[in-house]
């Protein structure tokens, strides 16, 4: 396939707008859904963002900056970056929770 | 593999372009000259700090009466470390023997961004002048140790914040360089060029350059926040704002100890190309070596608390960073194993290199094994922030590195300027610089032993044989240092005309004119086989 055939499949599988403002949309809930949570008490609060944090990070990820239309080895790269992130937290839990 | 010893391109050291002279190398993109730009400043910054090193063992001869006031001396140690570590060994082996080797190992005409590389050479020079300011403007020179550990950092009126920033600028050069190195090993591969083609020196880049990538900017944020707490006391680190010191030293180690892997992985990767040239035959355990250089990446990016067992962790931290540090020791056990074996039996031929390879091997061993044995918590508390941390970091760091960058001179020396040195005043540079080095710091480490804590001003009349056997011992090594590179000076302008392949070297750089061509190959070779194919040779 020549680059510019590559390029146009490519854009072919872009979203139209309604899926933006569908992502958008469930984008406005979460965070509503984080400042009800965070209503709720710290533990809850706390909760509310280590988990809804970061599924809008993933949605903004997936498709505002289009990870879901790229080739496996991005995809790869990324999850490494955040398993890496992931490892790092865990290791520092190690301390503050059990100081 | 297809050779090309005869070209019609001029040497890079010609200038070719409308630019000539001093304009022609500071505006150049070719990877071979921003290697030399590298090697020349990096030689320049180390002798600063081994200038400064030299008045700190002055300053230890005498028990009280002293040459500099304790201000000074805090301001020495700090600056010998940063100058040492940001401006010579971190950069070090990549940015010298990468940017130029590394395009021709695999068989390419320059690095995939070679614009990008020149202005990682200027963000080192910028963060290095920046690094210089800091000495004499603001409230004088810093004087919190390498590490900037706060609550001290934010609160000493030194010009911590601009010393801060040089180390932010410097961390620019080395993402850039990482990113250039990797998406050369991706991309500019030559035809035939399997990434177990590879030459073990581009494994250790590329795992060297991923480590600079991924752990750079967290120490690069890092610095800022300290910048940022000092101007308007954001109150992150700062315990009176509500703030954690500790996770200051958590975030600063996160891409500090990774940093001592990027200071030693290349070193690693040069006697893994040093050891089959001169033992005529092929490296022992190839894929050991290559993996083993990932995993070191990998493991050594989760051991950084090592650095902090006595500052106040959990006890369960302390366990679980104990149990990973000794993990990490494995990879590099492996790596040390095939470098022997690879010499066992082999045809040595003894030269100037090896000596240096030899001498990594034996320096590096006692600074791993002195790291191990401070991987262990109960010995850890008794020698934390003594000289034997001292004494074991410059193993590790001069012994290791540093002696591996030497031995790596030496072997692509005669590429690099197409001369020859003398190889005896080598070998005459080699016992000063031997004995001098294990004096100082095998002393350094028994001092430790003894009770001896690290950058104190004065010592106790008990530790002062001990100092005096480490100054004159610093006294021969620089003597060793200054015969080794007025030997290689001399030799850039007055040496003998080297041979092509002086070492019967088989990977790349050997097939190619020395000094190299300006775009390496007349033509891109294909790769039919292995690095090591010594094979060939032997039939010829």
């Amino acid at each position: 396939m020549s680059e510019h055939a590559e390029h146009s499949a490519e854009h072919a599988e872009h979203p139209g707008y309604g899926t933006f403002i569908k992502i958008w949309l469930i984008l406005v809930v979460l965070t509503g859904c984080l400042v009800g949570v965070s209503h709720l008490g710290q533990t809850a609060a706390v909760w509310g963002l280590l988990t809804l944090t970061p599924l809008k990070a993933g949605l903004v990820f997936y498709y505002f900056m289009h990870l879901k239309y790229e080739g496996p080895l991005f995809k790869v790269v990324v999850l490494v970056t955040l398993g890496t992130l992931l490892i790092f937290f865990a290791l520092l839990f190690s301390d503050v929770a059990f100081r | 593999m297809s050779t090309h010893a005869s070209t019609a391109q001029p040497s890079y050291l010609v200038d070719t372009g409308a630019r000539k002279g001093l304009m022609a190398w500071l505006t150049t993109t070719d990877h071979k000259r921003i290697g030399l730009l590298y090697l020349y400043s990096m030689i320049t910054f180390f002798f600063v700090g081994v200038g400064i090193g030299f008045v700190m063992r002055l300053v230890q001869l005498t028990t009280f009466q002293k040459l500099i006031s304790a201000q000074t001396y805090n301001a020495l140690f700090t600056v010998h470390g940063v100058i040492m570590i940001f401006l010579f060994v971190v950069p070090g082996l990549p940015a010298i023997f990468g940017n130029f080797f590394l395009p021709i190992l695999i068989g390419a005409k320059d690095v995939s961004f070679p614009r990008l590389n020149l202005a990682s050479w200027y963000f080192f020079v910028a963060g290095a002048i920046l690094a210089v300011l800091s000495l004499f403007t603001g409230g004088g020179a810093p004087d919190t140790g390498w590490t900037f550990y706060a609550p001290f950092s934010l609160k000493t009126g030194t010009n911590v914040s601009l010393a801060v920033f040089a180390a932010f600028v410097l961390g620019f050069s080395s993402m850039l360089t990482g990113i250039n190195f990797i998406t050369t090993i991706h991309r500019l591969r030559a035809p035939g060029m399997k990434w177990f083609r590879m030459p073990l020196m581009c494994w250790a880049l590329y795992s060297t350059a991923w480590i600079q990538l991924l752990a750079t900017p967290i120490v690069a944020i890092t610095l800022v926040l300290v910048i940022l707490e000092r101007f308007f006391g954001i109150g992150i680190f700062d315990p009176s704002k509500g703030g954690d010191p500790l996770l200051y030293q958590h975030l600063f180690w996160i891409y500090s100890h990774p940093a001592v892997y990027i200071m030693i992985l290349p070193a690693m990767g040069a006697i893994s190309e040093i050891l089959p040239t001169f033992a005529k035959r092929p490296i022992f355990g190839y894929k050991a070596i290559a993996f083993s250089s990932m995993s070191i990446a990998a493991v050594g990016s989760l051991v950084w608390a090592h650095h902090m067992f006595t500052s106040g962790m959990s006890a369960t931290a302390n366990m679980v960073f104990s149990l990973l540090t000794m993990i990490v020791a494995v990879p590099s056990a492996i790596k040390v194993f095939n470098w022997v074996s690879t010499l066992y039996k082999g045809s040595i031929d003894f030269q100037p290199p090896l000596l240096f390879t030899l001498t990594f091997i034996f320096l590096f061993c006692i600074g791993g094994l002195t790291g191990v044995m401070q991987g262990a918590l109960a010995l850890n508390v008794h020698i934390h922030d003594t000289y034997f941390i001292v004494g074991h970091f410059h193993y590790v760091m001069f012994g290791g590195t540093g002696m591996a960058l030497f031995a790596a001179l030496l072997y692509w020396f005669p590429k690099m300027w197409g001369k020859m040195y003398s190889k005896k005043a080598i070998y005459a540079s080699w016992f000063p610089m031997f004995i001098g080095f294990n004096m100082l710091y095998f002393g350094m480490m028994i001092l430790g032993m003894m009770g001896m804590p690290r950058r104190y001003y004065v010592h106790l009349p008990q530790f002062h044989t001990m100092h005096v056997v480490a100054t004159v011992g610093s006294w021969l090594l620089i003597l060793g240092l200054v015969m080794f590179f007025g030997t290689l000076l001399y030799a850039i302008f007055k040496g003998e005309k080297a041979e092509d392949n002086p070492w019967g070297g088989v990977t790349l750089e050997w097939t190619i004119p020395s000094p190299p061509p300006l775009e390496n190959f007349e033509e891109i070779p294909t790769i039919t086989h292995g690095p090591y194919h010594f094979e060939q040779q032997e039939a010829k």
